[in-house]
Order: C-alpha cells, then sequence, then structure tokens
C-alpha cells in the first residue's frame, strides 16, 4: 500500500514537472489543479477549521450584519453567523452536487452515445434527434425546470444539471467514435477479426476517454455555475448547511445597506473553484489537441 | 442549391426540434411529476378545491387528451391558465416578453462589442502579456457566476456610487400605477451621481479629442475650438436634462413594450435616458459574462484570418491597419461570430433568468421565478415552452441570415 | 540615382527552435523601368526578400540589418505611416495564388475604391469606380463586372485583377511573387506578357520573383539568382544566359529543357537544399558543388564583380 502510494507520488511529480514544460497549457492545468485541489480539501476539512460552527445563529452579538473585523475577518450575515466559517466548509453542496451530475452524465452519455454510434441507421438517428432537442434547449431554464419539478435536494439537483449537459457526452463520444472507427489500426484489428466488443472496448474506448476527460473538468465548472443559479432562482438544497450559493442569495436583501462582504466572500470561492475546473479543461483541450502555432 | 430551396428544407428541420422541445417540457412538467395539483397544494387543500382546478385547467383528462389539446393550445398562441388566478398565461408572457427582448438585444451588443474588439486586440498582439491577460478575462468571466457579477455591479455603481439605478426597468413615477409598482410620487435630485457622471463622461470627451487632434495630427486651431464647443454642448445637454427631469414627469406611453424605442417615439430625451439608465447594469451584466466566448471566437478566428493572403495583399496596398484588421480580416471571421450568436441565444436566455432576478427586471425570466415560488406549474411550463420556441426561432433566424450574408451562399 | 537600392539586407525568422537566416546579406540595385527576374528554389528565401521591400515579412520574421532605398527614401527609417503611403502608391505587389488574394467577402469595386482612398482621400467614389473601370480594362477585364465577387472569377482573371489593383496607383515599382505558378500553363504565358506589356505602358521596373529561370530568361533585363537566403549572381539576362559563372546557375541553366536542341541532354543538380535551422559552414552551396574546394567549407565567398555589371558569390572566379 505504501509502495503504491509512493510510486503514484514519484509518477505524478515528473508528470507534473513536464507539463510546466508544455508551455501555457501546461501551466493552465497546475494552477487549475492547484486551485481546485486547494478549494476541495478546504471544504473537506471545514469542519474542523472553522473557528465558528457555521450553522450557528448569533456568533456575534447584534448589530448584524457586522463588517469585517478582527473576531470575524470575513464579517457575519444577518443571522449573526461567521462569514469565515461558512465560507470555509461552504462549498460541500456545490461540489457533492457537481461531481454526481458528472457522474450521471457520465453513465448516461456515454452508453447512450456508444450506442448510437455504433448501432448506426434509425437508432442513432432519433438519439441523435432527442439529443439535439436537449441541446438546443436553454440549459438553465431545463435545469430550473425539472429542478422545480423534483423538489430540493442533492441528488435531484444534480439530475436535472445532468440532463443539461448529458447531450455535450453524447456529442463528443458519438462524433470520436464515427472518427476512430475509420482509422487504419482500428480497421487492421476488425480485419484480424476482433469481435466488435472487443473494439468497442479496446481501441475505441480508449481514445474517447481523453475528450470526454476534457469535456468533464469544464462541465464540472459549468455544473457549479448551474448549482448556483438554481439555489439563486430559490431551488436551492437547504438552509441548515452551509453554501456558497445560499449565502449569496440571502446576501442579495443585504445589499441596500452596502453589506459587500456578505456576497463578495461566497462569490470570489465560486468563482474561483469554477475558474480552477475551466482552466484544467482549457489546459487539457489544449494539449490534447494542439493547434498550429504561428 | 437555390437560396428558396435552401429556406425551404431549414424550415422543415427545424419542425420536429420544435415537436420534440415541446413534448419534452409536456413530459417534464405533466407527466413526470404525477399530478401538479398535488405539488401545487403540497397537499394542504381540501379534495374539492384540487378537483375544482383540475376541471377548470382541464388537468382531469386523459393525459394524450391534455397532450392533444396543449398542443392545439399552442398553435393558436394559447397556452393555458395560471394554477394562482385562472388567468391566461399567453397574455403575461406577453407583456413580459418585451424587457427580455430589450435585455437580450442590448446584452448581445455588449457581449458582441466587447468580445470583438478584445479578440481582435488579442489576435493582433499574439503570444504578448495583452493576449494572454485578455486569454484569462475571457476565461474568468466565463467562470463568474451572472449574478454574483451582478450584484457587484449594482454594489459599486447603484449602491455606493449611486451613480446608476439598482432596480427596476424605469423611474416608477414615470409608468403609469398598475396596482403593481409603488407609486412614489416625484423624487427630490440627488446631485452625487450626476456629479459622478462627470468624470467618466470628461474622461471619455477628453480621450476622444485627444485621439482624433493626434491622428489627424491638426493643430489646436480651428479644431481644437470645435472639441471645445462640443464639449460645451455636451455639457448644455446635460443641463437641459436636470432642468426637464422634473417637470416633464409624465408618464411613459407604452406601444412596443421596448422602453428605450417607445421614449423615443415619444421623442423624449429624458426618458430615453432614463431607459438606457436602467437597461445599463443589467446588459454590461449579462453581455460582460458572454463577451467570453465571443473573446476566445474572435481571437482564434482573427489567428487563422491574419495569416491569409488577402490581409497580406491588402496590406502590401497600403490599406490603413484599421481598414485591414477591420474591412478585410475581421469581415471575414464574422460569419462564426454570427453563428455563435446564434448558438449563444440559449445561454443568454438563460442567462437573462438570473440577471433579471437579480435586478428585478420585470422580464420572462423574473416571471419564471416568480411562478416558481408560487408553485404555479402551468404558469411555468407556459414560460417554458415560449423560451423552447424563441430559442428554435432565434437560431433559425440566423442561419438564414447566414444564408444571405454570405456571398457564396447567396446565389 | 537607382530606382531601388538594397544594401546587405538580412532578414531572420525567430522560431522556437532557433532562428532561421531567410536572407542572407543581400545587396542588388534596380534602374527605373528595369525587369529583372529573382530566381530560387522554394524556400531559398526569394518571397522573404519580395516582402521585406515594403516592410511586409510576415511574423515572427524581422528585417535585422540592412539598408532599404526607394527614390531616395530609406525604407528602415520610415514611419509605419510613411511605409503605408509608400505601399501600393510606390511599391505594388501581386501575390502568388490569386484565388485567396481577394477578400471573398467584397465586391472588386470594394477593393479598388479602398485602395484608391488610401491613397487619395480626397477623390469621390465615382471618380475612384472611373479609375478602376479604366484599369480593369488595360488588363482585359471588362468593366461592367466590377461589382462581382471574387469568387465569379476564374483563377486567371482574378490574377488580372491582382495586377489591375497593383497598378491603378501607377507604382513606379511592381512586385510579382510567382504571379503564374497557381495557374494553367497557357493562361501562365498570358499573365506574363500581360505584365511585361503594362510595364512599358505605365512605365514601371517590375521584379519577377519565381522558381523557374526559363521564363524570365527571355523576358527580364537583369536576373537574380538566389540560393538558400544568399546571394549567387546578379547579371543582365543576355550575360547570366551565355557566361554563367556560379556552378548553381550554370546547374540551373543545364536544367532547362531546349527546343532547338535536339539531343540536348538534360542534368538536374544533385543533392537537395541545406536545413536552414543549421546552413552548411562557409559557401552555402558547397555540399552539393562540384568545384568545391576546402576553402569553400571554411569560409563564406565575398561578392565578386568580375564583368562590369556581372556580380557573383563564389571563389572560383576572377576579377
Amino acid at each position: 500500500m505504501i509502495k503504491t502510494r509512493k510510486a503514484i507520488l514519484t509518477r505524478l511529480i515528473p508528470s507534473l514537472t513536464s507539463l510546466a514544460k508544455r508551455g501555457s497549457a501546461g501551466w493552465m492545468v497546475i494552477i487549475g489543479l492547484f486551485i481546485s485541489v486547494t478549494i476541495i480539501s478546504m471544504t473537506i476539512l471545514g469542519p474542523w477549521i472553522s473557528p465558528h460552527d457555521p450553522t450557528a445563529k448569533l456568533v456575534n452579538p447584534p448589530p448584524n450584519p457586522s463588517p469585517p473585523s478582527l473576531d470575524f475577518p470575513m464579517g457575519t450575515n444577518l443571522l449573526g453567523q461567521d462569514m469565515l466559517s461558512r465560507v470555509l466548509s461552504g462549498g460541500s453542496i456545490m461540489l457533492q452536487v457537481a461531481f454526481l451530475s458528472v457522474l450521471f452524465c457520465f453513465i448516461i452519455g456515454v452508453p447512450i452515445g456508444l450506442l448510437s454510434s455504433y448501432a448506426g441507421g434509425i437508432v442513432d438517428k432519433t438519439f441523435t434527434l432527442v439529443m439535439d432537442s436537449f441541446y438546443a434547449f436553454p440549459g438553465l431554464v431545463l435545469a430550473i425546470a425539472i429542478a422545480a419539478m423534483m423538489g430540493r435536494g442533492v441528488v435531484n439537483m444534480a439530475l436535472s444539471i445532468a440532463v443539461v449537459y448529458v447531450p455535450s457526452y453524447f456529442r463528443i463520444v458519438r462524433s470520436q467514435v464515427l472518427t476512430i472507427r475509420e482509422l487504419p489500426y482500428t480497421e487492421a484489428a476488425r480485419a484480424a477479426g476482433a469481435k466488435g466488443r472487443t473494439i468497442l472496448l479496446h481501441y475505441v474506448l480508449p481514445n474517447v476517454v481523453p475528450s470526454i476527460v476534457v469535456v468533464a473538468t469544464v462541465n464540472f465548472a459549468d455544473a457549479i455555475l448551474t448549482a448556483a443559479g438554481l439555489t439563486f432562482v430559490g431551488l436551492g438544497v437547504g438552509i441548515d448547511v452551509p453554501d456558497w450559493g445560499w449565502d449569496l442569495t440571502k446576501g442579495r436583501a443585504l445589499l441596500p445597506s452596502g453589506a459587500w462582504w456578505v456576497i463578495t466572500f461566497p462569490g470570489l470561492m465560486i468563482v474561483l473553484l469554477a475558474l480552477g475546473f475551466t482552466f484544467i479543461g482549457e489546459g487539457l483541450s489544449e494539449l490534447l489537441n494542439p493547434r498550429l502555432e504561428q | 442549391m437555390g437560396l428558396r430551396t435552401y429556406i425551404i428544407t431549414r424550415i422543415l428541420l427545424t419542425l420536429p426540434m420544435i415537436m420534440l422541445l415541446l413534448s419534452i417540457v409536456f413530459l417534464i412538467i405533466r407527466v413526470m411529476p404525477g399530478d401538479p395539483v398535488l405539488l401545487h397544494f403540497e397537499k394542504k387543500a381540501s379534495e374539492e378545491a384540487m378537483a375544482e382546478m383540475r376541471r377548470i385547467l382541464g388537468l382531469d383528462k386523459p393525459l394524450y387528451i391534455q397532450y392533444f389539446e396543449y398542443l392545439v393550445g399552442l398553435l393558436r398562441g394559447d397556452l393555458g391558465k395560471s394554477m394562482q388566478d385562472f388567468s391566461p398565461i399567453s397574455d403575461q408572457i406577453f407583456s413580459a416578453f418585451p424587457a427580455t427582448l430589450e435585455l437580450a438585444i442590448s446584452s448581445t451588443l455588449v457581449a458582441v462589442i466587447v468580445g470583438v474588439l478584445l479578440g481582435v486586440k488579442a489576435s493582433q498582439s499574439y503570444n504578448s502579456l495583452w493576449d494572454h491577460s485578455i486569454r484569462t478575462l475571457g476565461i474568468a468571466v466565463y467562470a463568474t457566476p451572472i449574478f454574483f457579477l451582478g450584484m457587484v455591479l449594482q454594489l459599486v455603481f447603484a449602491i455606493n456610487l449611486r451613480m446608476l439605478p439598482a432596480n427596476g426597468r424605469f423611474p416608477p413615477f414615470l409608468l403609469e400605477p398598475n396596482g403593481l409598482t409603488l407609486q412614489l410620487g416625484i423624487q427630490t435630485p440627488d446631485l452625487v451621481p450626476i456629479v459622478l457622471w462627470f468624470v467618466p463622461i470628461g474622461f471619455a470627451s477628453l480621450a476622444i479629442c485627444i485621439t482624433v487632434l493626434k491622428r489627424k495630427r491638426l493643430r489646436f486651431w480651428p479644431n481644437g475650438l470645435i472639441a471645445v464647443l462640443s464639449t460645451l454642448l455636451v455639457g448644455w445637454v446635460i443641463c437641459m436634462y436636470l432642468a426637464w427631469y422634473f417637470p416633464s414627469a409624465r408618464t411613459l406611453h407604452i406601444k412596443t413594450g421596448l422602453y428605450t424605442v417607445d421614449s423615443l417615439m415619444e421623442g423624449s430625451p429624458l426618458k430615453f435616458v432614463e431607459s438606457i439608465r436602467y437597461l445599463f447594469l443589467p446588459s454590461i451584466t449579462l453581455g460582460l459574462v458572454l463577451s467570453g466566448v465571443f473573446t476566445r471566437l474572435t481571437r482564434s478566428n482573427m489567428l487563422e484570418t491574419l495569416r491569409l493572403d488577402f490581409v497580406t495583399a491588402a496590406r502590401a496596398r497600403g490599406l490603413k491597419e484599421g481598414a485591414v484588421i477591420y474591412g478585410y480580416a475581421l469581415r471575414n471571421a464574422f460569419l462564426p461570430i454570427l453563428t455563435m450568436m446564434g448558438l449563444q441565444f440559449a445561454t443568454l436566455l438563460g442567462g437573462a433568468i438570473l440577471t433579471e432576478t437579480t435586478f428585478s427586471w420585470p422580464g420572462l425570466g423574473r416571471y419564471l421565478v416568480d411562478r416558481i415560488n408560487f408553485r404555479d406549474y402551468t404558469a411555468i411550463q407556459g414560460a417554458v415552452v415560449y423560451f423552447a420556441v424563441i430559442v428554435a426561432a432565434v437560431n433559425l433566424i440566423i442561419d438564414l441570415l447566414y444564408a444571405f450574408l454570405d456571398p457564396r451562399i447567396r446565389l | 540615382m537607382p530606382l531601388l537600392e538594397v544594401n546587405s539586407l538580412t532578414v531572420d525568422y525567430q522560431t522556437r527552435r532557433g532562428s532561421i537566416r531567410a536572407v542572407d546579406d543581400m545587396s542588388f540595385t534596380l534602374k527605373k523601368g528595369e525587369m529583372m527576374g529573382l530566381v530560387g528554389e522554394s524556400g531559398s528565401g526569394k518571397s522573404t526578400l519580395g516582402l521585406s521591400i515594403v516592410r511586409l515579412v510576415p511574423s515572427p520574421g524581422i528585417i535585422v540589418a540592412g539598408h532599404l532605398e526607394i527614390d531616395g527614401i530609406s525604407l528602415l527609417d520610415a514611419s509605419e505611416e510613411e511605409m503605408r503611403s509608400i505601399r501600393g502608391k510606390k511599391a505594388a505587389f501581386v501575390f502568388q495564388d490569386p484565388m485567396t488574394s481577394l477578400s471573398p467577402v467584397k465586391r472588386i469595386s470594394a477593393h479598388f475604391v479602398e485602395l484608391i482612398r488610401a491613397h487619395e482621400p480626397r477623390i469621390g467614389k465615382e471618380q475612384a469606380l472611373l479609375r478602376a473601370k479604366a484599369t480593369l480594362m488595360d488588363v482585359g477585364i471588362l468593366p461592367e463586372r466590377i461589382d462581382d465577387y471574387p469568387h465569379q472569377f476564374s483563377g486567371g482573371m482574378r490574377q488580372r485583377i491582382m495586377i489591375a489593383l497593383a497598378i491603378t496607383l501607377n507604382p513606379a515599382l511592381l512586385i510579382a511573387d510567382e504571379p503564374t505558378t497557381a495557374l494553367d500553363v497557357i493562361v501562365q504565358s498570358k499573365i506574363l506578357d500581360l505584365m511585361k506589356g503594362l510595364r512599358e505602358k505605365y512605365k514601371m521596373a517590375l521584379i519577377l520573383i519565381t522558381h523557374d529561370l526559363s521564363i524570365v530568361l527571355e523576358r527580364c533585363d537583369k536576373i537574380l539568382v538566389m540560393y538558400a537566403g544568399s546571394f549567387v549572381e546578379y547579371a543582365d539576362s543576355m550575360e547570366l544566359h551565355t557566361n554563367p559563372m556560379h556552378p548553381y546557375t550554370q546547374g540551373l541553366l543545364r536544367s532547362i529543357p531546349n527546343v532547338e536542341l535536339a539531343d540536348q541532354k538534360l542534368e538536374a543538380i544533385s543533392g537537395s537544399p541545406p536545413d536552414m535551422l543549421s546552413p552548411p559552414d562557409g559557401c552555402r552551396f558547397q555540399p552539393r558543388c562540384v568545384n568545391a574546394q576546402e576553402r569553400c567549407r571554411m569560409e563564406r565567398p565575398p561578392i565578386l564583380e568580375p564583368e562590369p555589371g556581372h556580380f557573383v558569390r563564389c571563389f572560383e572566379v576572377k576579377e
């Protein structure tokens, strides 16, 4: 166990240094990884490192909301809760929703894409038409409609976001399969008598995975933003869990009083988290399909 | 393929997609949850009240008849009745739509202008500091929740600087009272925001004067005089605006529902400026967030186009750099940008929902969010259908526009 | 005074793998109204030389040293705005591929009007169009077609339009970069003859850049041969034809088929051009040269003038 962990570490570090050598795209991946790993570990450690209970009310005596001070470096909100503590552990819902929705997309989108492109004919046409219709739908509107019907909850939210992004997975898998199927080495395998399933699992899937990873990272960022948006229109998960999206939503009512700290810190955290994953996705996609240098 | 065949094929291809979209909406809202009426009341109402609502809304019929009636209703522009007060949803949506349209148009303008300018700048200074900062900015605005940006802008420009209004679409005292808006009466002028406006306006006019003088290599006389006179003119207009603000406070006569157009039709500069002032922050918010996509697209397309022969050829003919970049390179890179406008329209509407909620902008998005809070599922369905149909229609229009604009397709 | 003076011009391309010297210490002069052929293989830097005359070397190329003069104006000292007024007005360009040299979304008329008004802003649109139509007539295009789009013309016609655009403002120098390479053989000679005729009518100097020595031998007054970015030989075309001094020029001449010599043996120059990232030491041509000696590998030969007006870069010749 220890040995393998060491092996993984020694493999990871050189791969990071080799990333740094790949120019700006490699650096984007490194910066993105740094941001997202930091935020994720911060959220996991949140309950232990928070100076106060993030959901305890009136930790600060009235008047509330009070601006940042020595005791409360990020101020307090209307309920007298410590914003720093809420910021430290407020990512959990968003991260859960985003992870789950990417997982759902993966489970639904990839098999359908493989199936559709391999079946061809009427099956393929039908799936493509349905997926294109979903794709043409304004994403947030679709997510709002589904979330409104399904009710609150992390899983429901993740599902309603997944429905929006499944078409992207379907599209990328389908187009990749169609390309890879025509490549010489796949044809050679087929000519050598490999079965359809063997070709699918050993030739096509490994080649599709990199582009799916790119889509997944970019979609992770999108899912975070969509989750925040759903929370903002009143379809969020709940009140008793610290959540950046929820804090932002509640902070809107405090804006006229000029309480900037209530929205700024949770908002910046969402930006950073989404930025981290976008950086990874952008960097990876550039590394995978290097465009011609001028 | 002739242009006519193209148009007909394109329209025919849109129909099955619209049918599918409508069925998806029906499936999500009517079929999936079982009984929307039950959801609406959260089981707190009597059986009779629920049965009565089902009867009025036609929800007691078998699903396939409901589906049929839904489609037939749509063909007649009937989106059903609201669960809240049984009023026709179409009327509410049609009265909310112009606000969203106005926001959509202005924010698209902002997004395209900002995106294209930054994208061109980035492509011109490829791989330089400018390029990298612009690309990072493009990614950063993409990663910003729209309502967060909106709230930050509200906080800075509306609440702290008081330069722009934070909420709404028009000064309430300039609108017909409709029972919903509070009638506050004519307010006393607030001088702080007006004085603050002089800072950006002053800097902008100074910058324009200097650039023009420098570009044209003109001496102060007589062109500097023109600059001074025009600055005086701007000042005079502002004074007139201040003098007009209060006495002329008659309510806006609404014809098109686009307040900018209505105020122009009324010939009232005051109301026009007011409508722009209210439109400003929401469209900047939505436009900035959308601009990232256009920046990236313009940059990559320009990098490709700038390498093409006709750009070098235009330079070799001694055309001005601006004419080469915008007239030759950008004009050829513009068709993909137009396509992107169509593709981004769906994103734009999604963003509009959040922007409208942030700025209390009384459009379709606000309507949808309001209805969600009232658990008014028939109205939610109506709004969602409306969104879907608009997106399909706009994509169709953009595709047709493409055919008209590309001389190689136009036969 | 010569119209164009190029003096030890050096152009580098900065690439990730190192810098490439595309034009190396190039010098020549051209008189008013003269027609010069600039001959070299592809990649020999002839196009870069052509573009650097109007300071349009594509990025990442930079002019690193030298002196350029048109009509007594020093180009490397000129401001960007002065350069702009020289391009198209004093020195005009015709490019290799007519299919891509015109903006596909602009009418032919728009190309002309923009060109004329960029240099003479006081001219009205109507007047500019009249001038454009007259020029189109000169190149054999019906003036009625001025409002058509580029895609409505064939390659040869588009090249005629490019030529018309180049000569509209009556430039003193026309640089044509492989103007016929992308065209059919029959169209080729028509375009070349058209350019030759226009040169006389408009009294302009002409630099014809080509990889094909045969098409410039009979048409041009002077010929400049380049190899791997470096100067090879520059002489009157008759002189060069009858008395080639550089082994490379001799090789080029031997590889041209001649209809009058029935039993002529065509010879190709053995070897291939060098990798420009690591050019050979000494003379650039020495690895392929039949007469190469120890000295050629050690140092660059200087440009010598064995006969008046005949310049060669080779140790073999005696002054």
